[in-house]
C-alpha cells in the first residue's frame, strides 16, 4: 500500500478538500451549536461560555509560536487527551484553546500546562494577546526581517500584558517580514513591518535566464524599472533592465518576478511601526495602520529598538486612553500631532503621504494643536 | 546533519514566551535537518539577509498550488534544508481537531518532512515545512489517503477559505460560519487546485461585524454576519449590568480598577449613532438609527444580542499594500441570507453567495491584468462598473460621502439624443 511511482496515477484520490470540521467537535459544542447564550471572560486565558441549555464550555487559551514542531503538536495531544476528549484547536492568532465541560475541569488542566513549560495561558480580553506572523527567515524569500526571531522577542518583553487585562482595549500586534504581508498587518494596533530601503542591483550576469524582461518592467507600479542594453564581462551585449533608483519605493514586486532584481540587503532593510489600525465595526470603521517609525534597523537575535518602541507605545497608550479606545481610536481622538508628542517619537516627511490617494491624509482645516512641534 | 554554532538563535531559548528555537532543537533530535535550519537562521542573523533562494516550481500532478518550492542559497553548509518544500494542508473549518488526526499528521511529517510546522499559515492552512521533491507525491497519497485531508492554495486561485468558529462557541455569530467556508470550499475544489485567476482571491467569513477572522481586512470577498431586524433586550439583566452584578465586556477588563461601571458613560455615550437612551429602568434602542456595530452588544453580552432575521454583508476587495496600496473591503451587498444546503448536504448551499461570487470571478477573469488582487481592478475600473457587474441596486449605503468632482462618466444613452450630433448643424447656430 502507500504511494507507488511506477503508477502514479493508481487508486489516486483528488480534491476530497478538508475534512468535516463536525467530526472534530468536543460533546458540549455538538450539543450547544448555535445555542450559545453569553460568555464571561473567569481569568486571564480563561473563557466560559454559556448555551441556553445551562451547559457550560470552559475554554484555556495557550500562546503557540506558530513555529512548531511535531514534538510540541503530541504535547497539545496528550493534554487534550487526558482533559479534553481529545479535541482542541487553534485560533485565527495562532493560539492553542482547549475546552472542558465543567468549571471543575479548568484547574487541573492549568496546572499541567503551567508544569509544561512552553503553554502559557492567556490572550484573553483587554490585553495583548499573540502576534499574527509570516514566516521571516527561517522560510521565506523575499523578507526585510526575520519574523519568529521578532516575534519572540517583543513578546518576551509584552508577556505581562498577554497573562492580564489591563489594556485601555485589545491590541492587536502583527508582524509581516516585507511589504507583500502575508500576515496583512495594515489593520493592527501595532504592526510590525519589514521594509527594504535600498533598490534592487540588477544581476546583468543571470537576468537572460531567470526573468522575461516584459514582466520585470511591467512589475513596477511607478515604472521605475526600463529597459536597457548591458555589457557583461565577456564583452556580450545583452538586453536587461535598469532601474530609476528616485522612482523606486523599495516595494520588492520587481523582485517577486524577477530573481536577478534583489534588494536584501544588512544596512538597508529593516523593520517600520504603524500603529492605530483595527479590523472590528466597534464604534468607529475599520482603520488602516498608520506609520509612525519609518525605519529600524535589524538587531538580531534580540530587535531591541524594535522591542523598546513597542513597548514606549504600549506604555504611553496604556496610561493615556480611555476605557474601550482602541490605539487608533486614541491616537485620533487626541490628534496625531499629540500622540507623537505623547510619544515621544519624533515626525518626519517619512510620516507624510506621497503615493496614491496622498491627499486623502494631508489636513486641510485650521484645527490643529500647539505641540512641541510648532515652535 | 551534525550540529553548528548558534549563539543568537540560543539566545532566543530564554524568556518566558515559548521558543520555536527550544522546539526546533527538541525535534532535531529526530529529524536532523532541523539542524541545519537553525544553522542556516543563524547565518541569517549574522548576515542580516534571508538565505532563500527566489522561488522554485514545485507541486503535485494535477494540482497548480498547495506546494510552495523552496531552496536554500547554501545546500554545501546546510544540505539538510538544500530542498526544502512547503505544503499546505486545507484545514478544517475553524480549525478544531482530534488529537487522532493530529497525531496521523505528526507521524506523517516526522516520516516525510522535517516535523516543522505552522499552526498556522496566514490564510489558514495547516503548513507542513520543510520537505523534498520526491516527498511530495508520497505526501500527497498519504493525505488523501491516510488523512483526509487535501491541499490548500496557493498561486493565483480561490486561495483556502477560512472562518471564525461562529455558532461552535459565539453567542453572536449571525451565520454558520463554519459551514458556509466548508460549502464554499467544497464546492470550489477546481478553483482551489488549479490556477486559472490573474491572482489569488481569498474569501473569509466572519459571523459578526467584530470580524475575528479579520475578513475585512485581509480577504477578497468578506462575508460578515449582520442581522436586519432590532437589537434583542434582556431588561433584567440590564439592571444587573447597572448594579454591578455582571462584568462589563464578559470580565475582559477586570484587570484594572476602572471604578464603578456606567451605563450611560461606558455604552450609551459610545454609541456612534447616538440612538440609545434610558427611559426610567429601561433601556430603549432605536433600531432604525443603529448601525450594528456591536459596542453595546460587547459590553453587556448578558443583556444584548443580535437579532434574529440573520444573515451576511458582503465586502470586497481588500489585500494588503502590493502593489496600489492596501485597502479595506467596500461594502458591496448589504444584506444576503445564508441559508446551508438542504439535508445536511455539506455543498450545494449558499445560493446568494456563490451568485455573488460567480458574477464576481466571471468579470474579474475577463478584465483583471495579470497579478492584479479584484480590488484593484474594482479601483482602475471604478465601483459604478463594479456594481453594474454584480447586479446590485446602487444605494447611498456604498459610499462614505458622494464624489466631491463633477467628472462623471455619463453614457450616450443616458443622455437625450445621445452622443451622435452634426457639427455642421451646431455651426449653423454657433459660427467658430
Amino acid at each position: 500500500m502507500g504511494y507507488d511511482p511506477a503508477n502514479p496515477m493508481q487508486d489516486r484520490i483528488t480534491d476530497i478538500g478538508p475534512p468535516h470540521y463536525e467530526q472534530f467537535f468536543p460533546n458540549v459544542i455538538k450539543e450547544n451549536y448555535g445555542k450559545w447564550l453569553y460568555h464571561e471572560i473567569t481569568q486571564p486565558g480563561v473563557l466560559k461560555h454559556v448555551s441556553e441549555s445551562g451547559a457550560e464550555c470552559h475554554t484555556v487559551r495557550v500562546g503557540c509560536a506558530r513555529l512548531i514542531s511535531v514534538s510540541l503538536i503530541r504535547d497539545y495531544c496528550d493534554i487534550a487527551d487526558k482533559h479534553c476528549d481529545g479535541i482542541m484547536r487553534w485560533t485565527t492568532r495562532n493560539n492553542v484553546e482547549f475546552m472542558v465541560d465543567s468549571a471543575a475541569k479548568v484547574q487541573p488542566l492549568l496546572d499541567d500546562l503551567a508544569a509544561h513549560g512552553q503553554m502559557p495561558v492567556g490572550g484573553t480580553g483587554a490585553g495583548i494577546t499573540n502576534i499574527v506572523h509570516t514566516q521571516g527567515w527561517v522560510h521565506c524569500h523575499t523578507p526585510a526581517t526575520d519574523a519568529s526571531g521578532v516575534v519572540k522577542a517583543v513578546m518576551d518583553d509584552l508577556f505581562e500584558h498577554f497573562t492580564s487585562m489591563q489594556m485601555p482595549a485589545q491590541v492587536r500586534v502583527a508582524l509581516a517580514c516585507c511589504l507583500n504581508m502575508c500576515g496583512a498587518v495594515h489593520c493592527s494596533d501595532i504592526a510590525i513591518l519589514g521594509v527594504h530601503r535600498k533598490p534592487p542591483m540588477v544581476d546583468h550576469d543571470a537576468i537572460g535566464g531567470l526573468c522575461e524582461l516584459p514582466l520585470a518592467i511591467a512589475a513596477c507600479p511607478l515604472g521605475a524599472v526600463k529597459p536597457k542594453k548591458a555589457t557583461l564581462e565577456n564583452g556580450e551585449e545583452i538586453k536587461s533592465v535598469t532601474v530609476n533608483e528616485d522612482r523606486c519605493m523599495f516595494c520588492g514586486n520587481c523582485y517577486t518576478m524577477c530573481p536577478a532584481m534583489p534588494l536584501a540587503d544588512d544596512e538597508g532593510d529593516g523593520i517600520a511601526i504603524l500603529v492605530g489600525g483595527k479590523i472590528s465595526n466597534s464604534r468607529t470603521a475599520p482603520k488602516f495602520s498608520k506609520m509612525v517609525i519609518p525605519f529600524l534597523p535589524n538587531t538580531p537575535p534580540r530587535w531591541t529598538e524594535t522591542v523598546a518602541a513597542v513597548r514606549n507605545i504600549i506604555d504611553v497608550y496604556a496610561k493615556d486612553a480611555r476605557k474601550y479606545e482602541r490605539v487608533g481610536e486614541w491616537a485620533e481622538r487626541i490628534g496625531w500631532e499629540k500622540f507623537f508628542e505623547k510619544c515621544n517619537i519624533p515626525f518626519t516627511d517619512k510620516s507624510i503621504d506621497d503615493y496614491r490617494l496622498a491627499y486623502n491624509t494631508w489636513r486641510c482645516t485650521t484645527q490643529f494643536k500647539y505641540t512641541s512641534h510648532i515652535k | 546533519m551534525p550540529k553548528h554554532d548558534t549563539p543568537m538563535m540560543d539566545q532566543l531559548e530564554s524568556g518566558p514566551w515559548p521558543s520555536f528555537v527550544k522546539d526546533l532543537k527538541i525535534q532535531a533530535e529526530k529529524n536532523d535537518q532541523c539542524w541545519d535550519i537553525l544553522g542556516q537562521m543563524e547565518l541569517s542573523y549574522k548576515d542580516k539577509i534571508t538565505h532563500w533562494k527566489h522561488g522554485g516550481i514545485v507541486g503535485v500532478f494535477g494540482y497548480g498550488g498547495g506546494v510552495i518550492g523552496r531552496y536554500s542559497d547554501s545546500p554545501k553548509q546546510f544540505p539538510g534544508v538544500a530542498h526544502f518544500h512547503t505544503v499546505r494542508l486545507n484545514q478544517p473549518s475553524s480549525k478544531f481537531y482530534s488529537t487522532d488526526l493530529l497525531r496521523k499528521i505528526c507521524d506523517m511529517w516526522e516520516k516525510r518532512g522535517s516535523g516543522m510546522t505552522n499552526m498556522h499559515g496566514s490564510t489558514g492552512d495547516l503548513v507542513l515545512l520543510g520537505t523534498t521533491t520526491d516527498q511530495l507525491e508520497p505526501i500527497f497519497w498519504d493525505a488523501t489517503h491516510e488523512l483526509g485531508m487535501d491541499l490548500g492554495g496557493s498561486g493565483g486561485n480561490l486561495r483556502t477559505p477560512s472562518c471564525c468558529l461562529g455558532k461552535a462557541r459565539c453567542e453572536w455569530s449571525c451565520y454558520d460560519t463554519q459551514a458556509a467556508c466548508h460549502d464554499m470550499t467544497m464546492t470550489y475544489q477546481d478553483e482551489v487546485h488549479r490556477p486559472a485567476f490573474p491572482y489569488k482571491f481569498k474569501i473569509k467569513f466572519s459571523g459578526c461585524p467584530n470580524d475575528c477572522v479579520a475578513a475585512i481586512a485581509r480577504s477578497d470577498m468578506s462575508v460578515i454576519g449582520n442581522w436586519k431586524d432590532d437589537i434583542r433586550i434582556d431588561q433584567a439583566a440590564v439592571q444587573e449590568y447597572i448594579k454591578g452584578n455582571y462584568p462589563p465586556n464578559g470580565g475582559s477588563y477586570s484587570g484594572r480598577d476602572w471604578g464603578k461601571f456606567s451605563i450611560q458613560k461606558e455604552v450609551i455615550k459610545l454609541c456612534p449613532t447616538e440612538c440609545m437612551w434610558m427611559e426610567g429602568d429601561e433601556l430603549k434602542i432605536d433600531n432604525s438609527e443603529c448601525t450594528r456595530c456591536m459596542h453595546c452588544i460587547n459590553v453587556m453580552p448578558r443583556a444584548l444580542r443580535p437579532g434574529v432575521q440573520t444573515g451576511a454583508t458582503i465586502c470586497m476587495g481588500a489585500k494588503a499594500p502590493i502593489l496600489d496600496g492596501a485597502q479595506i473591503g467596500t461594502m458591496i451587498v448589504p444584506f444576503i441570507e445564508m441559508t446551508p444546503a438542504e439535508g445536511g448536504e455539506v455543498s450545494g448551499g449558499f445560493q446568494e453567495l456563490v451568485e455573488y461570487i460567480e458574477k464576481a470571478w466571471d468579470w474579474w477573469m475577463e478584465e483583471g491584468k495579470n497579478r492584479e488582487r479584484i480590488g484593484e481592478s474594482m479601483q482602475r475600473i471604478g465601483l459604478p462598473t463594479f456594481l453594474k457587474v454584480m447586479e446590485v441596486d446602487v444605494i447611498p449605503q456604498h459610499v462614505k460621502e458622494p464624489r466631491s468632482n463633477p467628472y462623471v462618466f455619463w453614457k450616450s444613452e443616458e443622455v437625450p439624443g445621445g452622443f451622435e450630433r452634426d457639427v455642421r448643424a451646431f455651426r449653423k447656430k454657433h459660427a467658430q
